[in-house]
């Protein structure tokens, strides 16, 4: 065997001798990934988790989670010789006195608002085009999981830093949990360790945001591209395309390489906004004081709809046998919990109305599963507007408007829209079909959908019927 | 450009000239990428230079921008000009096995699960043993709080204990003006060990109540007629809807506004919800003021303040 003059090629072929890497790498650098814009979107985020954890690493260096009570002798004058936490402290520090810290507080920030929404959006992204469908039920859900995993990420790495808003949201998220029935009270003084604010709950948060989640998250992330990896891409149909076939580019190396770049201009775009624009400036808002709040008080942007329906949920609590289901606990915990059993449920549910349960690797367009579409969007504007009413207050201030008013308008809103724009949706996708049709493009064939199944009730007469049938069908073969 | 050959000489003038505006176009793509990769470098020098001269936020950010994204722009044209795109194929197989597959792994798993079914009592005591196991490692989770009790019910407020300012300071009934509100606090002892170290009354999370002297006559809560002391009243300031402070007082008409979710409470009417969320009044405080005019609590709050829960009645 002739020595290979390249060091390159020597290191290669020492691994290849342990690993039998060549073959794996073979593999990996030729596969075919099919080329879409709406298809970076996940990779968006993937590449702002990147972001997260680097940026994240190094804040944890400067960074004491404790709420030692000491006074601020930073360079912020305006809050020096104020008595702080120690964690308030150190994160003032981070900003005013770590060289870079500030950049990186920020950037960390952004990119955990941009990891959200790039989640957000690719989950659109998979919903409307029917991504979801089988095999990739499990992956779909693997996605969900990772979503809520996120958003809870994303409340306790803001919640850690024990200034005025998040202290603030701390005493809500206390409060949602002690609305839980039964078990609510139980549950708010193991998470917090006692009575609010409780000893413990910065420091556990901690461990939850730099340690548990993101690990669950890794591993989740992993079998979530893991999967995609064994299911191969989905596409949309066009000239050469097919259930039997991915027609795309391979790895190397162009793909690498344009994925790559990708994974720099989403750090770049962080870097840009971490240094331009400030966020979360927690200076201003000053210690936690249990007595105290700022007006305007909101969460970050996947927060707010959560916060938007405490707004807007009547007055409603249940009071019987002398026990309380308290108001927080309709629009905050049983929408929650709604709203992702929904998600994790979708695909079976659509399997089911649609008696659709074959493969599919060729992608919809929404247009031609306008059903699908309309719940889609609809659903979005509900929870649109949800978000929106989390700044009731600030619209209210911003128009010189009463926030009664106002808040009576979103009350209405959120009933009234979803509606409209599901209609509206739904037209949109019959004439976009319709222009399709004129356009010479064969119509795509549409499945059924059995709104008779909505009739839940008759479910049980259902199974029996199906049992019956099977086994006429099996007695007429014997 | 191969199409264009077979067409035959009638295009070859014009193929030549495409080829030389390739060629140009080819060279300043070139151009461009590596113009992206100086930025990148341009943008990394200055990034060491802000830091090492002591560092500034935004200059940081921006320089940091232009090494990744220069960097990333010259990746993306470079891949995008310089790099073959023709679409490859490739064969998608059946996901599921094959029903010989499953066989062979069926009749190989249930040989197994044979030999380890045949001992029922071995499978039914691991199977105990293992349950047992899982509920034994539930318990150390109570080490993570203590029994919620009367903790969330009761505040430091009792019958003579007097109401401070966040400075531990008494207050007087008549340093509260008509339209006045003061947020007080259970009075602190001063910490024994360290008598030096300033008390903290607002660190009482449960306790923060409003000392509010409206314009106009206060209707109390049902049974708390005499917690009143000349037109001064007492609640808590913690929200019943999720606990945020109720913190502002607008005193033309007598309310109470929660900026987080916009409850609104009458404080001339029982401090009763009138609009948002919350669903119950705001806990009263019964006051009373001793010989030399100080505020002082004639016993806890009458209802458990704050949030709701499960069995806030009990």
């Amino acid at each position: 065997m002739a020595r290979d003059r390249l060091v390159t090629r020597r290191v290669a072929r020492w691994m290849d001798t342990r690993l039998g890497s060549a073959k794996l790498a073979r593999t990996a650098l030729g596969k075919v990934f099919p080329d879409h814009w709406s298809f970076l979107i996940g990779e968006i985020a993937l590449y702002s988790f990147v972001v997260l954890i680097l940026t994240g690493v190094y804040l944890t260096f400067f960074f004491d989670p404790s709420v030692n009570e000491v006074v601020y002798q930073g360079s912020y004058e305006p809050l020096r010789g104020v008595e702080m936490t120690q964690a308030y402290a150190s994160a003032l520090d981070l900003s005013f006195d770590v060289r870079a810290g500030l950049v990186m507080r920020q950037i960390h920030h952004w990119a955990a608002l941009l990891f959200l929404a790039a989640m957000v959006v690719h989950l659109m992204r998979v919903f409307f085009t029917g991504a979801f469908r089988r095999p990739r039920e499990l992956n779909w859900m693997i996605g969900i999981t990772l979503l809520i995993l996120s958003i809870f990420n994303g409340f306790a790495g803001y919640s850690l830093l024990d200034d005025q808003l998040s202290g603030t949201g701390l005493r809500i998220a206390h409060s949602i949990t002690l609305s839980i029935p039964v078990v609510g009270t139980w549950l708010a003084s193991l998470l917090f360790g006692g009575e609010f604010p409780g000893p413990d709950i910065i420091n556990r948060l901690y461990v939850i945001h730099i340690l548990l989640l993101p690990a669950l998250i890794i591993v989740l992330l992993t079998a979530h591209l893991g999967l995609v990896v064994r299911h191969k891409h989905t596409q949309f149909g066009g000239r050469g395309r097919t259930e039997r076939n991915v027609v795309g580019e391979p790895v190397w190396p162009r793909f690498a390489f344009k994925s790559i770049g990708l994974l720099l201009l989403t750090a770049a775009v962080l870097a840009a906004l971490g240094g331009l624009a400030q966020i979360n400036p927690i200076w201003l808002y000053g210690p936690f004081e249990p007595a105290n709040v700022s007006a305007a008080s909101q969460p970050d942007w996947y927060m707010a709809w959560l916060d938007g329906a405490l707004r807007i949920f009547p007055p409603w609590e249940t009071r019987a046998f002398g026990y309380t289901i308290p108001n927080p606990f309709f629009p905050a915990v049983l929408l929650a919990g709604i709203t992702f059993m929904l998600l994790y449920l979708w695909p079976f549910l659509e399997a089911k109305f649609t008696s659709d349960t074959v493969e599919h690797h060729l992608l919809d367009r929404p247009r031609n599963r306008p059903v699908r579409t309309c719940m889609g969007t609809a659903t979005l504007a509900f929870y649109l507007v949800l978000s929106l009413s989390a700044s009731t207050d600030v619209i209210a201030v911003t128009f010189g408007t009463s926030v009664n008013g106002v808040l009576v308008s979103f009350r209405i809103a959120a009933l009234v829209v979803p509606p409209i724009v599901a209609v509206v949706t739904y037209r949109l996708c019959r004439e976009l079909q319709l222009r399709d049709e004129e356009a010479g493009m064969a119509p795509p064939e549409r499945p059924r959908i059995r709104w008779e199944l909505l009739r839940v009730w008759e479910w049980p007469g259902r199974r029996k019927e199906a049992k019956l049938a099977a086994s006429r069908s099996t007695t007429a073969v014997d | 450009m191969s199409s264009d050959d077979e067409r035959g000489c009638l295009g070859c003038d014009e193929a030549a000239a495409t080829a030389a505006e390739e060629a140009a176009a080819a060279r300043r793509a070139e151009v461009a990428v590596a113009s992206g990769f100086l930025v990148s470098t341009a943008g990394a020098i200055g990034l060491a230079v802000v830091y090492w001269q002591g560092g500034q936020p935004q200059l940081e950010g921006l320089f940091l921008a232009l090494a990744l994204g220069g960097l990333g722009l010259g990746f993306v044209l470079w891949s995008r000009r310089f790099m073959p795109h023709d679409p490859v194929v490739e064969a998608r197989h059946p996901i599921a096995s094959t029903e010989e597959e499953v066989d062979r792994f069926r009749q190989e798993f249930e040989q197994g699960e044979v030999i380890l079914t045949r001992r029922k009592l071995l499978v039914r005591s691991a199977g105990l043993a293992v349950a047992a196991l899982g509920a034994a490692l539930l318990f150390p989770l109570r080490s993570l709080g203590p029994r919620p009790g009367k903790g969330l019910k009761d505040t430091p407020f009792r019958r003579g204990v007097y109401l401070v300012t966040a400075d531990n300071e008494r207050v007087r009934a008549e340093d509260i003006n008509v339209n006045g509100v003061l947020t007080v606090f259970p009075e602190v002892e001063p910490n024994p060990e360290d008598p030096e170290e300033p008390p903290r009354p607002a660190l009482q999370a449960d306790s923060p109540t409003l000392l509010i002297r409206p314009s106009g006559t206060p209707r109390p809560q049902r049974d708390m007629e005499d917690g009143i002391v000349d037109g001064l009243v007492a609640y808590s300031k913690l929200c019943t809807h999720v606990g945020c402070p109720v913190g502002l007082y607008q005193a033309d008409n007598h309310l109470l506004l929660c900026p987080c979710h916009q409850s609104t409470f009458d404080v001339l009417d029982g401090a009763k919800p009138v609009f948002g969320p919350a669903t119950r009044p705001l806990p009263q405080l019964p006051i009373g003021v001793d010989d030399e005019g100080y505020v002082v609590a004639r016993g806890d709050f009458n209802a458990p303040p704050g949030a709701g829960f499960w069995d806030r009645d009990k």
